[in-house]
């Protein structure tokens, strides 16, 4: 078995335009190293993937042991726009929270 | 050289156009505020006042600002507190004279009011139609048969003018967010743009407080996981920041909600793209280096964010009418409800088009299975016990829009047996937004002050 990102950080989701943004924030210094080892651009990419999810870009912002990815085309045009019951992608970020990491759970 | 342990005290009143009153009159009640300011502009919020004002001249700007006034001012007043706000949309000044009627009928006969202008530019873009569209990177001349309002992020400059009126409340029309908190800090504390270390905090704390109790609790809490102590009773924040620079972000001492080094962490970040560069107005700020400490359990010291100088340009929003949009719901349970609700999904879509309706796009919706996160693996894997059917199309006119809702309407006698609560949620005038940057010099803001 892998590892929810749940288990290892809480997350945010925001909107710009037709571009979510979600910061992933580790819960400690081993959660850190994980996520930041595993929870690649590529990875996020795929998660987001059937809801239209362009190149996503990936900061890291290391004195808030966090993570910020940037996912462009994934709102169905922008909270204005969009036909979408969640224009604004508030729920987007349990969607990345559900992403399971290929290393042994901490606990098990 | 200014005192370095000046004490600036602000307070957040509105986060959104319709946020809570109660928590911005406990913080006016207890907490010892020098200013208020109430962010409460969406995107396209001006696009819509801009029509109300041409319906009406005395429209367009806030529809709570009577309210708040009402609320706030007797405290204001008593207090020494001065209001800031964004209420003012698309008409300022007719927000500012509002203002000035509603503190006189309550007895406060010697207010000033002041008004920000100038932040429209709807008529200096009509002749730039080369400009591009950032969002839909398209020339700006495709939208300008249908734009509906242009205005430019205006800077904290404009709320530190205003503010060295003597106006006891500013309002404005589109002033960027973290720009109504540095503005209030640049007045009281007599800060320049050459001093970046100080732009850097006034800057970061409008950022962490523009949404209100976003960082006291709000858009967080998730049960046995992350915890909110008493969220039916979410606190708003204040902010002590000092002229030196230092930072704290509190909540009134034993309030509920929650203040700490993940709830700040969250709204530094939310709605940032690359945290080296968040461009505003004022500087271009970089949160490489930021930290949160907790002192206390309702106050947080922020360090570590630093600052760029200024841009050149001004980003402009612009709104323009794409169409309607209409919408329809309906509900089924028990065995083979998803099969039923696929079913009427497109009966629904087919009668549409038999009627005569026009639809460029339609989205179909499963609540509970796939409406938020679409058509994720997990979500397809098993059936749900009970599933809404939501169907939305974009429409040209308004009377194809209600016309989808109405064939959702007419499921309970005409689709799939055991439709539900259907409803029509009716046809909704589309104003979408978009974006191009202009430079600084086509701008020019001014103060109006009615009042004493």
């Amino acid at each position: 078995m892998g590892t929810l990102v749940y288990d290892l950080a809480h997350a945010r989701s925001g909107d710009k335009g037709n571009t979510s943004n979600v910061a992933v924030i580790a819960y400690d210094e081993s959660a850190w190293r994980v996520l930041r080892r595993e929870l690649t651009a590529e990875r996020v990419r795929q998660a987001y993937a059937h809801l239209g999810a362009g190149p996503v870009e990936r900061y890291e912002i290391e004195s808030l042991r966090a993570l910020n990815f940037v996912i462009p085309d994934v709102l169905a045009g922008g909270v204005t726009r969009s036909l979408r019951l969640d224009p604004h992608g508030k729920a987007l970020s349990s969607l990345i929270l559900g992403i399971e990491l290929p290393v042994p759970h901490p606990q098990s | 050289m200014k005192d370095p342990r000046a004490r600036l005290r602000v307070g957040v009143g509105a986060g959104m156009a319709d946020d809570r009153l109660g928590p911005a009159v406990a913080l006016l009640e207890a907490c010892e505020l020098d200013y208020l300011v109430c962010e409460c502009l969406a995107e396209r919020t001006i696009a819509r006042e801009t029509l109300a004002r041409q319906h009406d001249d005395k429209l367009g700007f806030n529809p709570m600002l009577a309210e708040r006034m009402r609320s706030f001012l007797p405290l204001c007043r008593a207090k020494g507190v001065r209001l800031v706000s964004n209420m003012g949309a698309a008409n300022p000044t007719g927000a500012a004279q509002a203002a000035l009627e509603i503190g006189r009928s309550l007895g406060w006969r010697d207010l000033k009011c002041a008004a920000i202008v100038g932040d429209d530019v709807a008529d200096r873009l009509r002749t730039h139609p080369e400009l591009q569209l950032r969002e839909r990177k398209l020339p700006l001349e495709e939208i300008l048969p249908r734009l509906a309002s242009a205005n430019a992020y205006l800077g904290a400059d404009t709320v530190r003018d205003a503010l060295a009126t003597g106006a006891h409340v500013v309002l404005s029309g589109r002033v960027a967010d973290p720009s109504l908190f540095l503005g209030v800090a640049m007045h009281h504390h007599g800060w320049d743009y050459d001093d970046l270390p100080r732009m850097a905090a006034g800057t970061i704390m409008g950022h962490l407080l523009e949404c209100s109790a976003q960082v006291t609790g709000g858009y967080f809490a998730d049960p046995g996981k992350k915890d909110v102590p008493r969220l039916a009773e979410l606190p708003y924040p204040y902010a002590d920041l000092y002229g030196d620079g230092e930072l704290h972000i509190a909540k009134p001492d034993g309030s509920g909600g929650r203040l700490d080094r993940m709830t700040c962490t969250e709204q530094a970040l939310y709605e940032i793209h690359d945290p080296r560069a968040y461009i505003t107005p004022d500087c271009v700020l970089s949160l490489e280096g930021l930290s949160f400490e907790e002192l206390t359990p309702d106050r947080v010291a922020v360090r570590g964010a630093n600052a760029r100088a200024r841009t050149d340009t001004y980003k402009v929003v612009v709104g323009y009418a794409d169409g309607w949009i209409g919408a329809g719901e309906v509900a089924y349970a028990g065995p083979n409800a998803v099969a039923r609700a696929q079913l009427a999904a497109r009966t629904v879509q087919e009668r549409f088009r038999l009627d005569g309706g026009a639809a460029s796009e339609f989205q179909v919706d499963l609540i509970g299975m796939s409406s938020l996160h679409g058509e994720h693996p997990q979500a397809l894997s098993s059936a749900p016990y009970e599933v809404r059917l939501r169907i939305a199309a974009r429409c040209p006119d308004r009377k194809s829009a209600h016309l989808l809702g109405d064939h959702v309407r007419q499921l309970n006698m005409q689709g799939p047996y055991g439709a539900g609560g259907p409803v029509n949620l009716g046809a909704k005038e589309v104003i979408a937004v978009d974006s191009v940057l202009i430079p600084k010099s086509w701008v020019t803001p001014q103060v109006i002050t009615v009042g004493a």
